[in-house]
Order: C-alpha cells, then sequence, then structure tokens
C-alpha cells in the first residue's frame, strides 16, 4: 500500500508541531502576540476617525447665531424660525446666551445668563471644578473672576446693577463651580437666564446662540445659507476652527498610530524570524540527517515553510482574537464606546501573519540548506 | 567479483590537518569491510567521502562505476539517496516521528512511502511490535536496530556503518551483528568502521588507517569468498 507523498509530508509536520509541542508554542505565542498587537492596532487605527468623529461632534458649537446688521440682540422666536432649517435628529443642543454687565463689591463684570444642561450639550471642553449649577440662585463662576474675587464653591456673593428701565437691583447667589475654559469665558459669571431676566428685565433679548449641529460641512454649509435668505433676524455663523483641528487631530492620531503598527510589524517580524532560526539551528542534526538520507534542498525548505506557515496561520488567528479583545478594553477605556467585531479581520489577519512569518522564515530556512550532511558522522 | 568501489590517491584536507592522505582502496560487489584505527586516523572522513557527504581535496572516489568526486552537491545528494545506507553510532532517529514514520521518511525521500513495507523492514530487525514507539520510548539497541531498518529500506548498493555498535552493550551488538551477517548473506556491500576487534573479526578484510594512511590491511578469519587484497 503506497501512500501519497503529500500524506507523509503532512504527517511529518503535524508529528514535529504536535510532539515538539513546547517548542512550537513559544514560537506560536510570538506570532500570536504579534498578530494581537497588529490587529488590535488596526482596529483602532480604522476606528479612532469614527471615535473621535463623535467625540468632537459633541465638541459642541459649530453654528452661532448673532444679531442681524444694525440690531443689538434678537429673541427665542428668530432662533426657532431658525433652527427649523435644521433637522431635529442633527441638533445636538442649543445654547442662548445673554451678557450684561453686572457688579461684585462695586467692581464691574459681564454675567452670562444661560440655560446650564444646553450649555454644557455645546461646550462639553468646560472644565468645571465643583458642580455645574441646577437651581435658580446658584452661579458658575469663571477662574478669573474666582481669583479676582477669592470664592470657592459654596461661597455666598451679592450681585448688584441697573435693569433695563434704570431701577436698580441686588440679587444673591451661591457659587457652584469655577470654570476653565482657556479662552474668555473665565472672566464671566454664568447664572441662569430666568435669574439674570428677573435682575436685567427686558425679558427675551438674546445676544448670541451657539448651535452644536452633527452634519458634514457640505450641509452644514448648506444650513446656514437657508438660515441666511429666510431668517431676518439672525446672521448665522459657522464656526470652522473646531472642525479644522479635528481634522488635525484625527491625522496626528492615526500618524501615531500608523507608525506603531509599523513598529510592531518589525518587531513580529524579528521575533518570528528570530525564534525561527532558533528552531533551525536546534534541528541542524536533524537537517544533516534528512540531507544525509538524500533530501533535497527543496524538500527541507518546504518542511520547515510547511511549518512556519502553520504556526502564521494559527497565529494569525488567535491574533485576530485576541486583538479584537485588546481594541475592544482600548476603546472602552478611552472612547467609553464598544466596538464591533469585523469578521474581515480574521482572514486578513491570517494572510498577513502567513506572508509576514515566511518572510521571516526564508533566512533561516535558506540557512538550514546550507547545514553540511557531514555532521551526522562527526562527533556531537 | 566485480569492483564496487575505487579510491585512487585520495587526500582530504582540513586547513593545516590532513585527515587522508594518498588513500587507495578497491572494494568489491557483496564484500564485508571493516575500518579500524586510533581516533583520529580519518576513519569518518573517509567514510563521508564513501558515503558522497564529501568531496576529497584530491584523487578520485569511483562508486558503481561514477566518478563522484567530480560530481556536483546536487548529484551526490541523488547518488547517496539511491546507493547508499547510513548507519550512525549515534542512531539520528527523529525524535518527533514514530520508529514507523523514521523509516517512512527515508522512503519518502527516495521514492514513496509505504507503510505496509516500513512494517516489514521492522520485523526484519524483530521491531515488529515497536512500530508505534517514539525513539524516546526505544533502548539504545532497538533505536540501532530502527536506523538498520531505515538505512536497508530502499535496498542500498552500499551500507555504511560509522561505530555500529559502539553505543550499545555486549547482547546488543550481537543482535546488530547477526543482522550484518544476514545482510552480508543476501549479498549487500558492507564497510563498518570499528573499535571493536570482534567485530572487525566478522568481515572479510579490514583496513587498519593510521595518521590518514592505510597502514596495513588484514584478512579476516571468515574470509570465505576470497578476495584479493
Ligand atoms: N570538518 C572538519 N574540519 C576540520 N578538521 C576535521 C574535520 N573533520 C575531521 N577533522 C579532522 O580530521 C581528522 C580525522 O577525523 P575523523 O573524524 O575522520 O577521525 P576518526 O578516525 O573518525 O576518529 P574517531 O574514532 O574519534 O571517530 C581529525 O584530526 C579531525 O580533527
Ligand atoms: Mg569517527
Amino acid at each position: 500500500m503506497m501512500m501519497k507523498k503529500q500524506t507523509m509530508y503532512f504527517r511529518m509536520i503535524t508529528s514535529s508541531l504536535i510532539r515538539r509541542r513546547s517548542r512550537m508554542i513559544v514560537a506560536l505565542l510570538a506570532v500570536a502576540i504579534g498578530a494581537t498587537i497588529l490587529s488590535g492596532l488596526v482596529t483602532i487605527y480604522y476606528d479612532v476617525p469614527r471615535q473621535m468623529g463623535q467625540e468632537f461632534r459633541s465638541y459642541g458649537a459649530n453654528l452661532i447665531f448673532t444679531p442681524a446688521g444694525d440690531e443689538t440682540s434678537f429673541t427665542m422666536e428668530a432662533v426657532r424660525k431658525a433652527t427649523d432649517f435644521i433637522p431635529n435628529n442633527d441638533i445636538m443642543g442649543i445654547a442662548p446666551y445673554r451678557y450684561e454687565t453686572v457688579k461684585i463689591n462695586e467692581q464691574p463684570f459681564t454675567a452670562a445668563g444661560v440655560i446650564m444642561d444646553e450649555v454644557k450639550k455645546t461646550s462639553p471642553y468646560w472644565f468645571v471644578s465643583g458642580q455645574w449649577p441646577q437651581n435658580d440662585g446658584e452661579a458658575l463662576i469663571g477662574q478669573e473672576v474666582s481669583d479676582y474675587i477669592r470664592l470657592s464653591p459654596g461661597d455666598m456673593f451679592t450681585v448688584t446693577g441697573a435693569n433695563s428701565v434704570g431701577d436698580s437691583f441686588s440679587r444673591d447667589f451661591t457659587v457652584l463651580g469655577i470654570v476653565q475654559t482657556g479662552g474668555i469665558e473665565e472672566a464671566f459669571l454664568f447664572v441662569s437666564l430666568s435669574d439674570l431676566e428677573e435682575m436685567a428685565g427686558d425679558k427675551g433679548r438674546l445676544d448670541v446662540v451657539e448651535c452644536s449641529v452633527s452634519a458634514s460641512q457640505a450641509e452644514l454649509d448648506d444650513i446656514v445659507r437657508r438660515i441666511d435668505e429666510n431668517v431676518e433676524e439672525v446672521t448665522p455663523r459657522l464656526v470652522k476652527r473646531v472642525t479644522r483641528s479635528e481634522g488635525a487631530v484625527l491625522a496626528k492620531l492615526q500618524a501615531l498610530v500608523y507608525l506603531v503598527t509599523t513598529i510592531a510589524l518589525l518587531l513580529t517580524m524579528i521575533c518570528v524570524a528570530t525564534t525561527m532560526m532558533a528552531v533551525v539551528a536546534e534541528r541542524r542534526k536533524e537537517i544533516g540527517l534528512k540531507k544525509a538520507l538524500g533530501a533535497a534542498n527543496r524538500s527541507i525548505v518546504m518542511e520547515f515553510l510547511g511549518e512556519g506557515l502553520f504556526l502564521g496561520g494559527l497565529g494569525g488567528l488567535l491574533g485576530a482574537l485576541f486583538g479584537f479583545a485588546f481594541a475592544q478594553t482600548v476603546s472602552l477605556n478611552v472612547f467609553g464606546r464598544s466596538i464591533s467585531f469585523q469578521p474581515r479581520l480574521i482572514p486578513a489577519s491570517m494572510a498577513i501573519s502567513i506572508i509576514i512569518t515566511g518572510l521571516a522564515c526564508l533566512l533561516p530556512v535558506r540557512s538550514a540548506t546550507d547545514v553540511d550532511p557531514a555532521i551526522v558522522l562527526r562527533g556531537e | 567479483m566485480s569492483l564496487l568501489l575505487e579510491l585512487k590517491d585520495v587526500s582530504k584536507i582540513y586547513g593545516s590537518v590532513k585527515a587522508l592522505r594518498n588513500v587507495n582502496l578497491e572494494v568489491s560487489r557483496g564484500e564485508w569491510l571493516a575500518i579500524m584505527g586510533p581516533s583520529g586516523s580519518g576513519k569518518s572522513t573517509m567514510m563521508n567521502i564513501i558515503g558522497c557527504m564529501d568531496k576529497p581535496s584530491n584523487g578520485s572516489v569511483t562508486l558503481d562505476g561514477v566518478d563522484i568526486s567530480k560530481e556536483n552537491s546536487k548529484s551526490l545528494t541523488n547518488i547517496r539517496r539511491d546507493k547508499i545506507g547510513l548507519i550512525f553510532q549515534q542512531f539520528h532517529l527523529i525524535n518527533y516521528l514514530t520508529a514507523l514514520e523514521n523509516v517512512m521518511v527515508a522512503q519518502y525521500y527516495h521514492s514513496m512511502p509505504d507503510e505496509k513495507e516500513a512494517l516489514r523492514a521492522l520485523e526484519r530487525v524483530g521491531l515488529g511490535d515497536r512500530a508505534k514507539h517514539l525513539p524516546s520510548q526505544l533502548s539504545g539497541g532497538e533505536q540501532q536496530r530502527v536506523c538498520i531498518a531505515r538505512a536497508l529500506i530502499n535496498y542500498p548498493t552500499l551500507i555504511l556503518a560509522d561505530e555500529p555498535t559502539g553505543n550499545l552493550d555486549e547482547a546488543n551488538e550481537s543482535v546488530v551483528l547477526d543482522i550484518f551477517k544476514r545482510l552480508h548473506k543476501e549479498g549487500s556491500a558492507i564497510i563498518v568502521v570499528t573499535h571493536d576487534p570482534e567485530v572487525a573479526d566478522e568481515a572479510q578484510r579490514t583496513v587498519v588507517l593510521e595518521h590518514g594512511r592505510v597502514a596495513r590491511i588484514v584478512q579476516g578469519k571468515n574470509n570465505a569468498m576470497g578476495c584479493d587484497a
């Protein structure tokens, strides 16, 4: 009963892999760890824009309404007219602002009347130590204001000033939080819109409205154009700064991940190559024997490649699975979002691992064919 | 008796070491030859050259009508595969393959693996019941018999054995010698390197090497076939 040559070939390879288990597990680990890092990083690489896009979209205001023409203010009514041109689902937040000059301890400050919950949405990057105000009579003060009049969360202070018809007012507030923004807002104090309206009168007037809209640049341009044409009371304006820096940050992040991926790729190759070199080195006797038995160089290369490629495939499969777990962990910890598994990653990771293992095996396997069969007759 | 092997003025030089110096030797078909000599006298070097695993620095070696000192390494591989059966002192079995698979490897490189035939070869050396054992599960004598079965599986023209009993006790030595006697009776040509006079005694002739030279050739007690030197 003759046996096919391939059958014997697979028998030799599988026996080598199975019966030399401990050695093979080390090599397999090298490949699997490399593939894990690779597929993990690739997943992150492709997921970062999506993750960061959502992150940046919640990075608040990208559309601002200011009074049209010579007007100094506008009403909520006009804002509603304008926002009718934005699809409802795309509106992440609409934060109206009204500014008045007030006095604390006879020092003039700018007070902003806002709706705190909306500000949170349009300015999510504000860093508040203490808490966001929830009720009337509570205030958020900028870092500069806090430095100037030495107020900390929990302190009370009195705001005075004159209302729209010239009568003076005085009202007590509790500091709930101190806000750092890195911008002009640090010189303001923030109270609820209704508190400010009660103090300053002239109910319903607004100075600025900041909107956070989830839309592409083209859609945003279109929205601005239509509001400009149809709503006389406000001037819509896109805030370019955030969108541009979003692109820049993304590019930098991707470049970083790209770099790390390349380095991981190189390290994997070196790791697999050294492992294979060790495998070949410790099997010099076996190679010499096979040659003494009449094995052609090609047969020896095929046997080592067979083992290497099997390791590459299996390592790639394990790497794809572990890599997803790795990317998932990173995503959950850094972005607080989960990613979905890409089944395509399995064949891709296996193919890349097989190619890399093949390349890494090339050198050590070539040196395997240099083994002199005469070593089998020399003493050990 | 026709000529199987002829060494003419063969020298092998490793750097400053002259492992073989102007060796002349003729071996007939079916002859059983022993090679003796002190350590370092060039016995293994000679076996390597005869076994097509190394080339002489000078001189010519004709095996079965082919001058192997002129061949390239690829055709040397083919000649080795087709004509030579090798038996080693250290057995050199592949440790992750069973006894049977170790024999089949030789078939695999030669032509086609044939499990039945490999099993018969193991039975011939008395190891039919050890076919599925790994080398680590076999005694030294059993490993040597697997090595012999592997050397014989492709019907070599010449069997080369470098100290085949060097690692064996007396009981196993006589088992191996019995196998050699049978092979000799069946007409195989055998060259055995040995330190053991008892092993050499079984051969028809013994070549004694000293410092890479043929010091003398001794006729064995079993020189029944009457080969001339
Ligand atoms: N590849 C080599 N490179 C350099 N010198 C070598 C090489 N192979 C053998 N020699 C030298 O050639 C000489 C003969 O070696 P060889 O192995 O043929 O001896 P031997 O008769 O088989 O000895 P032993 O009985 O110890 O096996 C020794 O001096 C040895 O050191
Ligand atoms: Mg020797």
